[in-house]
């Protein structure tokens, strides 16, 4: 069935990528350089998977009562710093939106 | 240390076993909880759109146990949910979890031990446990990291759990808003980790390259480019 082939090769690829970094560079010290660009990639990565998830649908940009509900949740996260609330609010703005 | 008695003795063996990385284990373990409740959260829409690919209530329960990649799991099973072939959803799945090639690197000189066990070690990092481990100096409070992953894997579940075999009480993921509670989840994450102007740029800059690329490359490439912003860190700091 192909239930078991997706949950199987997603197994794999998720573990085999997780792995790689730590097999290939374990137990080095750390340049400089290095340190500097690590702290870096979450801002660049996490902001690059807001953006196609709010500004995007598969390869078409396009907005919709997400991208409202996703940035009123913004607000409330940078006002209220609740993680709870923050997606509670993307849920229900976007459903409520959806309503009209 | 020397005191006269057999408590002592119980506590000097429970040293033994590295109280240090323990208390870290669970400091990691509490800072993590309301992550996790959000962890939780996002599962259930995960649990609803896995029945919608065609998954039982199981599958979707064991991917999320033995995948556990948010992003990759959600790529994945949309495509098969919108008729794609599962080949076309393991590739997706990868691609998305390419930033981890990413982390797992930046993680792999705080892991000590041989490689078989670093290997199993990286597979501990995901985005919130990756962000909160990180230490001023570039460096990894690994067992901090291990205690926030453990809480959020329990909770990843149990809301895909409650998202698939709630499926039939559920009448629309959409009418409910539930699509949006994932980018909303990376966007508290993100908010949470662009304190400085120089982040707050990198961030901005990885969101413009994401969204350049998304209408020609691969699924999934573009969040990997746009973590190129990050070597600005390159340059000197005066």
């Amino acid at each position: 069935m192909s239930a078991t082939t997706l949950i199987v090769g997603c197994a794999v690829v998720t573990f085999a990528i997780k792995a790689a970094g730590p097999v290939a560079l374990g137990g080095r010290p750390l340049p400089g350089w290095f340190s500097r660009v690590v702290t870096l990639l979450a801002p660049a990565l996490l902001a690059a998977l807001v953006a196609t998830h709010v500004f995007a649908d598969g390869h078409r940009l396009q907005v919709g009562a997400h991208t409202v509900g996703v940035a009123v949740a913004g607000i409330v996260m940078w006002r209220t710093r609740s993680l709870t609330w923050c997606v509670l609010t993307a849920a229900v703005v976007t459903a409520v939106l959806r309503l009209a | 240390m020397a005191k006269p008695n057999g408590v002592v003795e119980r506590s000097s063996v429970r040293q033994v076993i590295a109280p240090a990385e323990r208390q870290r284990f669970f400091a990691g373990l509490r800072a993590a909880i309301p992550f996790a409740v959000a962890t939780g959260i996002v599962g259930l829409p995960f649990g609803l759109l896995a029945i919608e690919a065609g998954l039982s209530p199981w599958a979707a329960v064991v991917m999320s146990l033995v995948v556990y990649a948010g992003s990759a799991q959600f790529a994945a099973v949309s495509i098969v949910a919108s008729g794609g072939a599962v080949s076309a959803a393991v590739v997706a799945a990868a691609m998305m979890n390419s930033r981890f090639l990413a982390m797992g690197a930046a993680f792999a000189p705080s892991l000590p031990g041989p490689a078989a066990l670093r290997a199993l070690q990286g597979q501990a990092v995901v985005d919130t446990s990756w962000a909160m481990a990180l230490r001023p100096d570039g460096s990894f409070d690994r067992h901090y990291l291990f205690g926030a992953t453990s809480i959020q894997y329990v909770t990843w579940a149990a809301g895909t759990a409650i998202g698939a075999f709630g499926y039939s009480f559920v009448p629309d993921v959409e009418a409910l808003g539930l699509d949006a509670v994932f980018p909303a989840f990376f966007l508290a994450l993100l908010i949470g980790e662009a304190r400085t102007h120089l982040a707050a740029g990198v961030a901005v800059a990885g969101a413009v390259i994401a969204l350049i690329l998304v209408p020609f490359a691969p699924i999934g490439l573009p969040v990997l480019v746009a973590g190129t912003a990050a070597l600005v860190g390159l340059r000197r700091r005066r």
